[in-house]
This record gives structure tokens, C-alpha cells and sequence, in this order.
């Protein structure tokens, strides 16, 4: 059977993990390559990297650090943040990244999914969308959830999905940083437009968020969580021990 | 030495430093002597069936592998590497493989209850079928990663392992020398490592 995923995000800037974490026995605790190892180590499904340098000199550093993961760690790594076009997908591909998330690329270029998808195919392409409501819709914000698009999004996510992009993550601009529990309404929504993976993100602040999504929507495939992972506020195995417990099939 | 066959299919890049971390010499390589005089051959490969068995031919290797295969070399070949072993697939047309192993390669889709999502992607449990030294450092109901849309049918003769996904999709096969593994060693954490390794030590 098929197990639900449970994901770790790390923000990079620079080549170094930003907001610091708290974790016994790591001696660096922004080096991206002994962090990914400690959540490998200990049950994370995947990981996702998010390169949020601004200048060339970091994206260099940025893709140094991946290719340093890539070769420590062997579980399913992506890369998101600053992928604005199909070179963008090589370098980190080349990397070592195994899937390359695109969010405001997409909405300034359409044509970037349906682009990467025929050159890589969409097990590599995985659309992340920053969704709030606005007046009674939902609606796709752009440049980290801070500019409305005006677009409708699950009409967006169709499209996206339809062009090739082969997972969704779901970013609730309305749950994010409240830490009272995943968007069960939006993500719903969303779930039940594609055929494809959806990953929950947004939202969590303890466990038992995560088995309420997972109850809430069985199909769903993935939980996607940063900050109460580096703080230790959820360990990951724990985690999944609670899941198996109320009988949704984990990794362990 | 492993030769991890290059024929311009995917990205070879994890599974070479997954072969370096478990301490396997390996050469990316696309020369018929340095396969030829190799220990081991891996087949890796993604993409589309047609596509990589015509790159397979046009880099001269197709037929070495057969015959690599006849002496007696080990091989394994890994996700559209291993569909690769088998006598055809039907994927975007009808494709003639390496045939190295009977059976064929058939699409999920169609097959499967609907609310099933094609590719099937993520951790899975293997289901043994057969003992196999493949899985001597491993335990049954182990979870490894598949990325794939399209699986191996009508293979009970090669058929070691199985992966439950609505039905028990084929995940890995042997017959003699011959080995593959539908999901991603290479991604699968320690138990991937394990699997490779146990590899590395056959024959």
C-alpha cells in the first residue's frame, strides 16, 4: 500500500539553511548537508530545498550545497525557488534535484510547465501554488503569497496539471504560520480537480493536524511542513509512529 | 567494476554516488569495451519506452547487452531499465525490448480503479514473491520509491517482488543473471542501498 508522505521544507539563502533550528547532536545547524541527513535519518519521505538567494554568487553556493546533499542523501529531493525557465530545471537537475517545484515562474510564463514537462517529463514538475480566498474564491497569489494574480486557482491548477505538471503543493496563504491545522476546505477542493499527487502545506502546529488531514482526506499524498520541524515542535518519527496508530500507512 | 550504461536516457547522477557511497567502484560509460570488461552492468533509464530502446540501438549497445546477458554477466536494470528486459511493451504504440526476460509492459491506466492516481508515485511496500539474494540485506514489507505510470505483466517466471497499488504491480524480477528493479534503488533510502549492495555481491 501506498504511504502517505511526510515532507521537510529548508530555506536556503546563501548555501547556508535560514531560520535556525534546534537540534541535539547536529553540530552545524544551517548546513544544509547535516540537516538533510538528520531528516533522513529520521523518517523524512522527501525533501524539498528552497532557494531563496537573490544574487548569482548564491544561487552558485546553492547549487554547490545540492549537489553536496545529493550525494550524501538518498531519498527524493526538490528544488524550488527561483525557476523562472527550462535552464533553470537543468542546473538543478544536474545537481542531483530529482523534482523542480515552480510557483511565480508558472504565472509569469505559462508556457514553463508544458516546457519542462515534455523535456523532463512530469514526474519532474511539481506546480506550488500560494492560495487565499478572496471574496468568496480562491484565488493564486504570486512573489511569495504577497501579490493577488486575480486569477481563479483551481481553474490554475487544472490548467497547470493538464500542461504536465505531475504534483500539486497546495500553499494556504489563510492557514499559513497560524499553526491550527491544514486547510481541509481548499485542499479538498483542489483534490478533487486532478489526478495527480497533492501535497498539503500550511498550516500544521502539532501532530495531530497531520491525522486530522490524513482522516479528512484519505487520498490526499503528502504533508508539507517547515518551521515545527526545525524547531523540534513535531519530530517527524513520532510523527509517523501517531499515524500508523490511527491506521494511515507510513513509512517507518 | 559496474558500468552504469550511458545511452542519453535521464539523469545518472544519484545513482552513481549511490554506487560511491556504498563503496562500488562504477563508470558512466557508453563504450562497448568498458561494458564488455566490466564485472556488472546496470541499465538505468527514464523516459519513454520507444524513445530509449531506439537511443539503446542507435548507441550500438543494444545488441551487446543481449549478448553480455547470453554469457552470463550479471544485470539489473532499473525503472525503464528493467521494463527494458522484457520482450515488448505497449507503451505509445507496440515496442520490441531487449527480451532477456518474458512478459510485457503494459499501462496502468485502464487497469486500475479510477481513484487511483497514475504515475504511481511514493514510498510502497515490497511484497516478496521468491526468495532472492537481491533481498538478503532486506525484509519483506519494506518501503522503497516508484515513479511510474506503465508496469510488467504476464512475468511470473522472472517475478521476485510485488508492490499493492489497487493491484500487485510487478516491482522487482530476477531470472539467473538477469535483475531488475521498477522503483528507484537509488531514491529508496537505506533499504535502496541495501538492495544495490546485495547486487553488487551476487554472483
Amino acid at each position: 500500500m501506498i504511504t502517505k508522505r511526510i515532507i521537510p521544507c529548508l530555506d536556503v539563502k546563501d548555501g547556508r539553511v535560514v531560520k535556525g533550528v534546534n537540534f541535539q547532536g547536529l553540530s552545524d545547524v544551517s548546513s544544509p548537508v547535516e540537516l538533510a541527513k538528520y531528516y533522513s535519518d529520521n523518517g523524512a519521505d522527501e525533501l524539498v530545498f528552497y532557494d531563496i538567494t537573490a544574487s548569482f554568487e548564491g544561487r552558485k553556493l546553492f547549487t554547490d550545497i545540492l549537489t553536496k546533499v545529493a550525494e550524501t542523501i538518498f531519498i527524493p529531493l526538490t528544488v524550488g525557488g527561483g525557476i523562472n525557465t527550462v535552464d533553470d530545471f537543468e542546473r538543478v537537475l544536474n545537481c542531483g534535484a530529482d523534482k523542480v517545484s515552480v510557483n511565480s515562474g508558472a504565472i509569469k510564463d505559462p508556457s514553463l510547465v508544458p516546457r519542462a514537462a515534455e523535456k523532463y517529463g512530469s514526474q519532474c514538475v511539481v506546480l506550488s501554488a500560494d492560495i487565499k480566498r478572496v471574496g468568496g474564491e480562491f484565488r493564486v497569489f504570486a512573489k511569495g503569497g504577497r501579490e493577488d494574480t486575480g486569477m481563479e486557482a483551481i481553474s490554475w491548477v487544472k490548467r497547470c496539471v493538464e500542461n504536465g505538471a505531475g504534483e500539486v503543493v497546495v500553499n494556504s496563504i489563510d492557514t499559513d504560520g497560524v499553526k491550527k491545522g491544514f486547510d481541509i476546505e481548499m485542499l479538498r477542493t483542489v483534490q478533487d480537480a486532478v489526478n495527480v499527487p497533492v501535497i498539503a502545506s500550511g498550516g500544521a502546529g502539532k501532530t495531530d493536524d497531520f491525522v486530522e488531514l490524513f482522516k479528512q482526506l484519505p487520498d490526499l499524498d503528502a504533508g508539507l511542513a517547515a518551521s515545527v520541524f526545525h524547531f523540534g515542535e513535531i519530530k517527524i518519527n513520532e510523527l509517523k509512529k501517531a499515524l500508523k496508530e490511527n491506521d494511515i500507512p507510513v513509512r517507518l | 567494476m559496474v558500468a552504469v550504461v550511458d545511452y542519453g536516457v535521464g539523469n545518472l547522477f544519484s545513482l552513481c554516488s549511490s554506487l560511491k557511497y556504498i563503496g562500488q567502484d562504477a563508470v558512466v560509460t557508453s563504450d562497448p569495451d568498458e561494458i564488455k570488461n566490466a564485472g556488472k552492468i546496470i541499465l538505468p533509464g527514464v523516459g519513454a519506452f520507444g524513445d530509449a530502446v531506439e537511443k539503446l540501438k542507435n548507441s550500438g549497445l543494444f545488441s551487446l547487452i543481449q549478448q553480455q546477458a547470453k554469457d552470463g554477466k550479471e544485470i539489473m536494470g532499473i525503472c525503464l531499465g528493467m521494463q527494458m528486459l522484457f520482450e515488448k511493451s505497449y507503451e505509445f504504440g507496440e515496442h520490441e525490448g531487449l527480451g532477456l526476460l518474458k512478459g510485457e509492459i503494459v499501462p496502468m491506466k485502464g487497469v486500475l480503479d479510477e481513484k487511483y492516481k497514475i504515475p504511481h508515485i511514493g514510498w510502497n511496500a515490497l511484497n516478496f514473491r521468491k526468495e532472492s539474494d537481491l533481498f538478503k540485506h532486506i525484509n519483506d514489507g519494506d518501503c522503497v520509491y516508484f515513479v511510474h505510470s506503465f508496469y510488467a505483466d504476464n512475468c511470473a517466471d522472472s517475478l521476485i517482488a510485488t508492490a499493492e497499488y489497487d493491484i500487485e504491480l510487478t516491482a522487482a524480477v530476477e531470472k539467473d543473471n538477469v535483475c531488475g528493479c521498477q522503483f528507484h534503488p537509488e531514491k529508496s533510502g537505506e533499504v535502496g542501498l541495501k538492495i544495490l549492495r546485495a547486487f553488487c555481491e551476487k554472483g
